[in-house]
């Protein structure tokens, strides 16, 4: 069987103002695997949510071989033939249940009769198993079985439907080699019957495995599609991350005196050691794919987790945090990613967020806050950040989203630290938010040293000194921004340990 | 449009406040003599317990959690302390220290279970409660504690009450008139006081805050969570402790029977507390202002011959009249809740 199995045609969905896929074109060709890439927020995830009938578009067109298909909800598109295996494993099975239960689980929701058939249950159940090579006792209890093994009950179920096309979502982000290498053979099979895939990954190495064609996304639309072997990795990359870099100019100091040494620092177990030193007065960004390493190393620094390997000395004397607190009291501050998960406290005004980490500073006798003392340290940093609002008790969650970013940069601005570290510092601000935050950061990074992570290359080059990639949990290449050359840098964006071999 | 916005809004800030104000009114007209001081101290007097009590649950409610032992603290307490001087003959300094170290060894207890073994808080306090409403009564055979008593081996429980111990419950001090205010009202006062000082107003209190509202932003701004959790059940478990203490104090025996309603009276009073002001979260404010309210509701219709039966009906209907405050109304106006 072949043609094309989904034809997606002007499809545009808005979350309030929000436009997050602005006219999406796309084929799905039967018997083959469409990689479909993008950087967070590209609007992948809210296509498959539409394509699963999790989500309703605005507008646009699909068609189910030849035939209209707009699912309402999300066991009307199984029904007509559309399964989707999703990132997170335990979301597509029912741990308490046996493997059997789990596989006829759709049956069992849809339910005819009162009483159920152990012994019809199990045969069947088998039968379906065999059939994608997931070979357990149907019997035994799903959170008894390895990640793998659960995964592959959540594709079998799916696989009882006939489906036309499979979705998988990142599907080997938590597998080993060897379950990664059971998936794989599955997909060439179900391939070969003539399923089209949809195969969403940030894994360079799985993409190079699999891919018949390409498709990037990038800011709601597609920005390339790639189907001519040899297929063009890199420039699938670079259409996903854009470089449509604004001019800013940096001018690079002189750096000061080494902060922070790392010495054959390992991230995880079989990552390559790596050494790096930052100084004063120098500002270094990392960027990366998603799971390339670079929150881990935050998380090593700010005292999450511990290295599996390796040393790290602070101003010379050895350093190992073993809590944020630690950390902080060390000089060695971090603002997190994901403002709303990990740094806003919604309760609090915008003066409180402000100074939470650092309270002792406003206190007097007996632990007593002094709020005047809080205000002006919040007025101080208002002006410094140009935060637009009415004034330090401002509600948090009443401030834009890039004023709330700012306050939770100038957070950590408000005290002298030794090394500031900055996980994505412009995740969901607006341009101007960002120019301001990134000219703040700039401007204050004489005393210490400043380590910025960013997935997007442009905004490295807005902000850094030193330019980082980091790529399998090592360091895949140093460049000083200047006449940077942004081909090597993406090839080494991409670069894998399987890459690098083949 | 604007003017029905602030109305909501004002509703919400001072509504419970005014219903207050209104129940007083409407009492003093009905019943005059509900307007005299003894009847207000009688009010204080009937809640100081609870009241204690609900100020402990407070502290846990802000970090996020629940403590759901707080009931049986208190009669373990009230037990613990008969048992020390009846049984144990000692006075009532070594009495008021053991129940306050027990309160503050099962706060330490509940906070461990829940930050270091991840027992959920409603989870590992409700065991507590049932360990403690069993253990309480093991030492005596299930018998309330009063002199004279027959012990299990044989004999008389000869000890007695310490008289100064008694005095926490009963003695009432000089104010305007004579023998006006008992101790308990002031150790109510004094206990709000230094909560409301305490969650409010120094660094402690704001970083217990900031855990509820978000434990992850916490922690990733340098705070230590778990110990702060801990403190909360801590200072939760002291005050049900001398709540116990005064319960003993007031009644003079360790009766195994007492105690069964004031769990429920103070998570109550704690959450009425949360519509005080539209703060729509827990604060010791509130909490000591909806122990007051539930207090002059019962007050008023026992003086006005309202059965003994129905109290309980009041107080549910009045903690979901608050609740609606809290949840509904102030959610309209996208105040943030947890």
């Amino acid at each position: 069987m072949t043609g094309d199995a989904i034809v997606i045609a002007g499809l545009t969905k808005s979350f309030a103002r929000n436009r997050v896929l602005r006219g999406i074109d796309m084929v799905l060709p039967a018997g083959r695997v469409t990689v479909l890439m993008g950087a967070n927020g590209a609007g992948k995830s809210t296509l498959v949510k539409i394509l699963c009938g999790v989500q309703t578009r605005d507008a646009g067109i699909i068609t189910l071989d030849g035939r209209a298909f707009a699912p309402a909800t999300p066991a009307a598109a199984l029904r007509a033939g559309v399964v989707t295996v999703h990132q997170n494993i335990n979301d597509g099975v029912a741990p308490d249940l046996d493997v059997a239960s789990n596989l006829l689980l759709d049956e069992l929701a849809a339910g005819s009769g009162f009483f159920l058939n152990t012994r019809r249950m199990r045969a069947e159940a088998r039968r379906i198993a065999s059939a994608v090579g997931l070979e357990v006792e149907v019997s035994r209890p799903v959170r008894d079985l390895s990640l793998a093994d659960r995964q592959l009950v959540s594709i079998a179920r799916a696989m009882s439907h006939r489906p036309r096309l499979l979705i998988l979502d990142e599907p080997t982000s938590s597998l080993s080699a060897a379950e990664t290498e059971r998936l794989f053979a599955l997909i060439e099979r179900l391939k070969a019957e003539g399923v089209a895939i949809l195969y969403i990954s940030h894994r360079m190495s799985d993409i190079r495995r699999l891919a018949d064609r390409i498709i990037s996304m990038r800011d709601g639309q597609i920005s390339g599609t790639f189907e001519d072997a040899p297929l063009d990795y890199s420039g699938a990359v670079r259409a996903m991350l854009g470089h449509e870099i604004t001019e800013v100019d940096i001018d690079i100091p002189p750096p000061g005196a080494p902060v922070m040494a790392l010495q054959r620092l390992q991230l995880r177990a079989g990552a390559r050691p790596f050494d790096l030193t930052l100084h004063e007065n120098e500002v270094v960004a990392i960027t990366g794919l998603v799971g390339s390493g670079k929150s881990r190393l935050a998380e090593v620094l700010f005292g999450l987790t511990g290295p599996t390997g390796g040393t790290m000395a602070l101003d010379g004397a050895a350093y190992a945090p073993n809590s944020p607190g630690d950390a902080v009291t060390r000089g060695v501050f971090q603002s997190p990613k994901d403002r709303l998960l990990n740094a806003v406290v919604p309760d609090f005004d915008l003066a409180s967020n402000l100074t939470l980490p650092f309270l002792s500073r406003h206190q007097a006798l007996f632990s007593m806050m002094r709020r005047g003392s809080e205000r002006a340290t919040a007025r101080r940093m208002i002006d410094e950040m140009q935060v637009v609002c009415q004034g330090p008790r401002d509600g948090i969650l009443t401030l834009s989203g890039g004023n709330q970013q700012k306050v939770i940069v100038a957070r950590w601005l408000a005290e002298a630290s030794r090394l500031l570290i900055l996980d994505e510092p412009f995740q969901g601000v607006d341009i101007q938010a960002r120019r301001d935050i990134g000219r703040r950061i700039r401007a204050s990074a004489g005393s210490r040293a400043t380590l910025v992570l960013c997935a997007e290359i442009d905004e490295a080059l807005e902000i850094a000194d030193r330019i980082l990639v980091m790529s399998e949990h090592s360091i895949a290449g140093e460049h000083r921004n200047q006449n940077i050359d942004l081909g090597l840098v993406m090839a080494q964006v991409t670069e894998t340990v399987a890459g690098t071999a083949a | 449009m604007k003017s029905n916005f602030d109305l909501v809004n004002f509703a919400i800030r001072y509504g419970f406040l005014l219903l207050m104000a209104g129940l007083i009114v409407g009492f003093s007209i009905a019943q005059p003599a509900f307007l005299s001081a003894r009847s207000g101290v009688f009010i204080f007097q009937s809640v100081a317990i609870t009241g204690i009590l609900a100020l402990g649950v407070t502290a846990t409610l802000v970090v996020g959690g629940f403590d759901l032992s707080i009931g049986a603290v208190a009669t373990s307490s009230m037990m613990l302390a008969a048992y020390v001087m009846v049984i144990w003959q000692l006075g009532a300094v070594e009495a008021v220290v053991l129940c306050l170290a027990m309160g503050a060894a099962v706060g330490l207890i509940n906070g461990l279970l829940i930050v270091k073994m991840k027992v959920p808080d409603l989870l590992a306090t409700l065991g507590m409660m049932f360990l403690l409403m069993g253990l309480q009564r093991i030492p005596t055979e299930g018998n309330s504690i009063s002199t004279g008593m027959a012990l299990p081996g044989g004999g008389n429980a000869t000890g007695t009450f310490d008289p100064s111990f008694l005095m926490l419950g009963r003695h009432r001090l000089d104010f305007i008139l004579p023998d006006l205010i008992p101790l308990s009202v002031v150790f109510l006062i004094a206990i709000a006081l230094l909560v409301w000082v305490f969650l409010e107003l120094t660094r402690h209190g704001r970083v217990m805050y900031a855990i509820g509202s978000n434990a992850r932003a916490a922690s990733l701004a340098g705070i230590n969570v778990e110990r702060y959790r801990v403190l909360a059940y801590m200072i939760s478990g002291t005050l049900a402790a001398f709540g116990g203490v005064l319960l003993a104090a007031r009644l003079g025996r360790g009766d195994v029977a007492s105690g069964n309603n004031l769990l429920l009276d103070a998570v109550a009073a704690a959450l009425i507390g949360f519509a005080v002001l539209g703060a729509a979260k827990p604060n010791a404010f509130g909490t000591a202002i909806g122990a007051l309210f539930v207090g002059i509701l019962l007050q008023g219709l026992t003086m006005l011959n309202a059965p003994y039966y129905t109290q309980d009906f009041i107080k549910g209907a009045v903690l979901v009249v608050a609740l609606v405050f809290t949840f509904a109304l102030s959610g309209r106006t996208g105040r943030g809740r947890g």
